[in-house]
């Protein structure tokens, strides 16, 4: 339904270099990425507020690479929701609807109908100010959806919000999804964010799309080194393949903190850091020069008595190759829309 | 101690606002003994004249200076472009050039056609206040974040209907508030308008006319009624437009 063709934008200090894309009519596709990664950027260039420098955006077929933002019907939501303040929550809805001459029984028919799906029909009469952030959020998402859009840019939705009204508000956007069936591209830099929201996810890193895939497969077995490591999984390459005594033979081999365990027997190393969490915790070690991340749980840590310094003894449960160019599925995007 | 600097800052900060309200008192309370003169004044249709000119001439300036600074500080706060510090210094220029200069450029520039007359009046008014309009404009844009802006387009409002119902309403507080220090700014102006258009008469240049005519005793009453006529109504405007937002 969306398909970017080898968007290029140079816009202050971010750029978007070569983004194929395809989005499916009806998804919750997440695009996650560092910050600075230019996904803002591409937001604004798919919602028509920056013209590309170079590609083509089509939007069920259709050019729209030339097509002023007004006329697109891609609702935005920024980071900072955006409301406009010196319009009530009612306005603020019905910007959209009155803009389209909509006659007002109908306009207040939607209005009411969306208020009172995402929960804010006490708040019609509030001026935004007055509002706490999961409030403004769901207005912001209420205004967005009220002009019934193809589709949905969320831009870090959630990073403003306290963890508790992040988790509820994540169930909620699952149903909302589910209740109005809109296509959405939802931004964000938060793992846990995309693991619990999407379906499918294309990781941005310095203005690149390097991976496009199912959630889960993106994540488990990424095949793209960079975003291996932006995953913060252990990278190794050349040499140190070797040291570890893992008969592979290519350039990179990833290994997830996870998989890394503390056990009786293995590779001798040396502890260099622990950081404890809530449940979990990471352990730095080091393997005869080569630093490797492993993630652990608070338990194993204090029954062993590991700290800073302990001898111990690893073995790598599992592991995988990456290489280091992106994927072909960014030709393969584009050779289609020639086609067609 | 820091009551003490509490205190030593009250007394220095005291200093300019007395030195600017002890006149305007004075002068007030020293024309109360002296009634009969006012009454007379008041009743001096040049008088009278002169007070109609300076606040249309005045009020005039104003809505030119909206009409044309609004767009301009617009374009100041949302566009880049080249020689853009250029334009800027242009539009702050006329705040540091003395205004007999600038009577002298406006007579030089459009001679006859502004000479003496209230087109005359309203030029000097106009080069000498315009700014104060085009900055607070560009102020009020500015402080309007511009994702606001982009959502209303998203939304379906083309460039004009966003700048209508977002931009605008936003930056209002702050354009008005250059709006009324451009009529205040004319309605002091002096120096240009004695060099461009001493007639039609306005009532700051009918002070010194009395002044050098007549002595401090007749150009008093007319700064009486000047002062508070123009108190009266940056006040009432100030209040009214606070009351509103």
């Amino acid at each position: 339904m969306l398909r970017l063709c080898r968007i290029k934008k140079d816009w202050k200090e971010f750029k978007l270099r070569n983004i194929s894309l395809d989005v499916k009519s009806g998804e919750y596709f997440i695009l996650l990425g560092p910050s600075g990664s230019g996904k803002t950027l591409l937001l604004e260039v798919i919602a028509g507020i920056h013209k590309p420098d170079e590609g083509k955006i089509y939007l069920d077929g259709e050019d729209i690479t030339e097509k002023p933002p007004e006329k697109r019907n891609i609702a935005y939501v920024p980071q900072n929701y955006a409301l406009f303040p010196h319009l009530s929550v009612y306005e603020n809805i019905s910007y959209g609807l009155k803009l389209r001459k909509l006659d007002k029984k109908e306009i207040d028919e939607i209005v009411k109908n969306l208020a009172h799906s995402l929960g804010i029909s006490h708040l019609l009469h509030r001026k935004p100010i007055t509002l706490s952030g999961g409030e403004q959020q769901r207005v912001a998402i209420a205004r967005a959806l009220a002009i019934k859009p193809k589709i949905l840019l969320l831009d870090e939705p959630f990073s403003n919000l306290d963890v508790g009204t992040r988790s509820k508000l994540i169930r909620d956007m699952k149903r909302w999804h589910e209740e109005f069936k809109f296509t959405a591209i939802h931004v964000t830099h938060s793992f846990d964010e995309a693991m619990s929201l999407g379906e499918r996810v294309g990781v941005m890193i310095d203005g690149r799309i390097e991976e496009v895939g199912n959630l889960k497969e993106v994540f488990s077995t990424p095949k793209n080194v960079k975003v291996a490591e932006f995953l913060g999984y252990n990278i190794l390459y050349g040499e140190k393949i070797k040291d570890l005594k893992l008969s592979f033979d290519s350039k990179y081999v990833v290994i997830k903190p996870e998989d890394i365990s503390i056990s009786e027997d293995g590779i001798e190393a040396i502890v260099e850091h622990v950081e404890l969490l809530k449940f979990s915790a990471n352990v730095i070690l080091n393997v005869n020069g080569l630093k490797l991340k492993a993630l652990t749980t608070v338990d194993e840590i204090l029954k062993n008595n590991i700290e800073v310094g302990s001898k111990v003894f690893v073995r790598i449960r599992n592991f995988f190759t990456a290489g280091d160019s992106a994927s072909t599925f960014t030709t393969n995007v584009c050779k289609e829309s020639v086609n067609s | 101690m820091r009551r003490d600097v509490d205190i030593i800052f009250a007394v220095l900060g005291s200093f300019l606002l007395l030195y600017i309200a002890i006149p305007i008192i004075f002068l007030i309370l020293k024309q109360c003994f002296d009634f009969e003169t006012l009454l007379q004044i008041l009743s001096d249709e040049e008088v009278l004249n002169s007070l109609k000119n300076t606040f249309l001439t005045s009020a005039i300036t104003t809505l030119i200076a909206l009409i044309f600074g609004v767009p301009l500080g617009y374009i100041l706060a949302r566009w880049d472009f080249m020689y853009k510090s250029l334009v800027q210094g242009i539009v702050d220029v006329p705040i540091v050039i003395p205004h007999s200069v600038v009577g002298i450029m406006l007579l030089v520039t459009f001679s006859n056609a502004i000479l003496d007359n209230y087109l005359g009046i309203i030029s000097a008014m106009l080069f000498v206040s315009a700014s104060f309009t085009i900055n607070s404009a560009r102020d009020g844009f500015l402080s309007v974040d511009r994702k606001l802006e982009y959502v209303a387009r998203t939304l379906g409002a083309g460039k004009l209907k966003t700048f209508l119902t977002i931009s605008l309403p936003l930056a209002l507080p702050s354009i008005v508030s250059g709006a009324i220090m451009t009529f205040a700014r004319a309605i002091s102006e002096v120096g240009a308008i004695l060099v461009v258009a001493y007639y039609p008469k306005t009532a700051q240049i009918l002070v010194i006319e009395y002044f050098q005519n007549f002595g401090l005793k007749y150009s008093m009453p007319i700064s009486v009624v000047l002062i508070l006529l123009s108190l009266t109504i940056f006040v009432t405007l100030r209040y009214v437009f606070r009351r509103l937002c």
